[in-house]
């Protein structure tokens, strides 16, 4: 085990960040701590790499207990969501920094320099100023910083968290690719589900400073622990007395066994998927059930709003009682 | 983008009389007098500029306000950066007690700080003035008091310069470098400083032309001997009163032209600051 967390609490003032965390981070994989904003996970980030101090436990990197250990002496990366740049150094500069601290031969540190540089793809920008970069090019500067010391945890909170959404996406398929490549054991905060899902090869959900549930993204998704991981994973709704997601019912027009049947009252229409919902007559479950389906699909079912339609879940649909 | 946002109204009469009103309202407060200072001192030729420079002490007292002034400005950006971390990156009880203490010296009559620190370093009955007197060191009338002085009448100019732009510019990048390996002097040296060196300079050049022209608070502690303790200050007030209009004039342009040149190092730096 790379990281090992055991009965951390941390409060600011009367707020409770963190209650109880246990938790073990295994070496060489890419974590993500996934939760709501405020819920705690930022903190135990910055616990993790020092740059916090826990109140009560302990926290162990690659066995070495690192509880009272300054954030110097931690050997972590840590990357911020707004890139902590240093703006007065060029951005091969940048990327020296923590070879300069550790005083390494010049010649050691220009083709670590060099290496890094192809890495994240800034080999042409090398003397340019961060301010004269985009963000996405500021944010791989600052993760090739960051593993510039060869730290052995590399912790990133909110990483893309300040970028537009595309460039959003391709830095996250580039940050896979790039732990593919360097393997370290990586630590990232987001609020993103998608995100989570989409990178991680495990999952910690954490709300009001408490973990929810820990886990692959399949586990998490398939099977989840709560009402809240259900929730936050993805759009849920209530067909009956379960938590359904919206794309797992089945929608027909013809009369059948059903859980729950009604007239089309809302349809939205988001590129290719169409949101409907379904007001169900049934009076002990009267709220509107929300069903997605592809527009082809929609035309295939001959549907329209306002029409009367039959729900009940698809097969090998993931339910919870709610 | 701000100025975008300016609207323009259609220029009447108003316009011109209120900008009539300022351009001469300025003329007649500062810029008229000032040349007349110049005007003045350049009478007859070079001749006064000369004869500042023949007296001794005459020299002697530019060298003192120098030096003085250099002393002083040294004292308090040492102490105005630190003071500035401290400000700004730390939390303590009577900290907004301790900010509000900083700007007193704006505040209070400079001749008032003078006869304080008289009151406190005092050779015959000052608090720490005899202690200080047995140990051979002379504060009162003497050169350290004229340091002390100046740096109090100048001590909040620069934490005024460096405390926004430490606000502005955060704690992430110095969290950054502590998370990269740098001790806590190494991140002030090679992160913190060079992101602060406007504002530190900024405020260095105002610190140095305040210092400069001081007059009040050094005339109360310095005793005003001639050749030994007298300012330039002092020394135009001096040579005025005797009649040496000429001299006083000229003492008087050697120091505005020092305070004109740090007001176009500052308002140059702000726009390089800009961009």
């Amino acid at each position: 085990m790379s990281i090992e967390i055991t009965g951390v609490n941390k409060r600011f003032g009367d707020f409770v960040a963190l209650a109880d965390i246990d938790l073990n981070i295994p070496t060489g994989q890419l974590t993500a701590l996934l939760g709501p904003s405020g819920g705690g996970k930022t903190t135990l980030l910055r616990i993790i790499a020092g740059l916090e101090e826990t109140d009560t436990g302990q926290i162990v990197i690659e066995g070495q207990d690192a509880t009272r250990l300054p954030v110097q002496k931690r050997n972590v990366g840590f990357v911020f969501q707004h890139y902590a740049a240093f703006k007065h150094l060029s951005v091969a500069r940048n990327i020296a920094f923590g070879l300069e601290i550790r005083k390494r031969p010049a010649d050691e540190i220009n083709r670590k320099v060099g290496e890094l540089l192809d890495l994240v793809h800034l080999r042409q920008f090398a003397h340019r100023l961060p301010s004269q970069l985009s963000g996405g090019q500021r944010q791989r500067m600052a993760l090739a910083r960051a593993l510039a010391i060869e730290p052995t945890v590399l912790l990133l909170d909110e990483p893309f968290g300040a970028l537009d959404a595309k460039v959003r996406k391709e830095l996250r398929d580039w940050l896979r690719r790039l732990h593919d490549e360097v393997h370290v054991t990586t630590v990232f905060v987001t609020h993103d589900q998608e995100e989570a899902l989409e990178v991680a090869d495990s999952i910690v959900v954490i709300n009001e400073g408490r973990i929810e549930q820990i886990g692959t993204p399949d586990e998490l998704y398939d099977a989840p622990a709560s009402d809240f991981v259900l929730s936050f994973l993805g759009p849920v709704t209530k067909l009956g007395d379960r938590l359904i997601r919206p794309h797992d019912i089945e929608i027909t027009r013809y009369e059948q066994a059903a859980t729950a049947s009604g007239p089309i009252t809302r349809w939205t229409r988001v590129g290719f998927e169409i949101r409907l919902e379904v007001t169900p007559d049934d009076v002990l479950h009267p709220d509107p059930v929300q069903v997605t389906v592809t527009r082809a699909e929609a035309t295939a079912l001959g549907l329209h709003l306002g029409d009367r339609v039959w729900l009940r879940p698809a097969i090998g649909a993931e339910q919870v009682k709610a | 983008m701000a100025e975008s946002h300016v609207t323009r109204h259609a220029r009447g009469p108003v316009t011109y009389l209120i900008r009539v009103f300022a351009i001469g309202y300025l003329l007649l407060l500062v810029a008229w007098p000032v040349a007349l200072v110049v005007t003045h001192t350049f009478d007859d030729g070079l001749h006064s500029l000369r004869a500042v420079f023949s007296d001794p002490d005459t020299v002697h007292a530019l060298q003192l306000s120098v030096i003085a002034a250099i002393v002083a400005t040294a004292i308090n950006t040492v102490f105005g950066v630190g003071m500035s971390l401290l400000l700004v990156r730390s939390e303590f009880w009577g900290k907004r007690l301790l900010s509000a203490l900083l700007d007193l010296p704006l505040s209070v009559s400079p001749i008032v700080v003078g006869l304080a620190l008289v009151l406190v370093y005092g050779g015959r009955d000052g608090w720490f003035g005899p202690t200080l007197d047995g140990w051979g060191i002379h504060v009162i009338f003497s050169t350290p008091g004229i340091i002390l002085a100046t740096a109090f009448v100048s001590l909040p100019l620069v934490i005024r310069e460096v405390v926004p732009t430490l606000r502005e510019i955060g704690i992430e990048q110095e969290q950054a470098a502590l998370s990269l390996g740098a001790s806590t002097w190494q991140t002030f040296w090679r992160i913190t400083l060079p992101s602060i060196r406007w504002a530190v300079v900024y405020g260095v050049v105002l610190t140095l032309a305040r210092s400069l022209g001081e007059f009040g608070a050094v005339k109360v502690v310095s005793g005003n001997v001639l050749g030994q303790t007298r300012t330039a200050t002092l020394a135009v007030e001096e040579k005025y009163l005797n009649f040496e209009a000429d001299v006083a004039y000229a003492i008087a342009f050697l120091l505005a032209s020092v305070s004109v040149v740090a007001i176009a190092i500052v308002s140059f730096l702000r726009s390089r600051k800009a961009h």
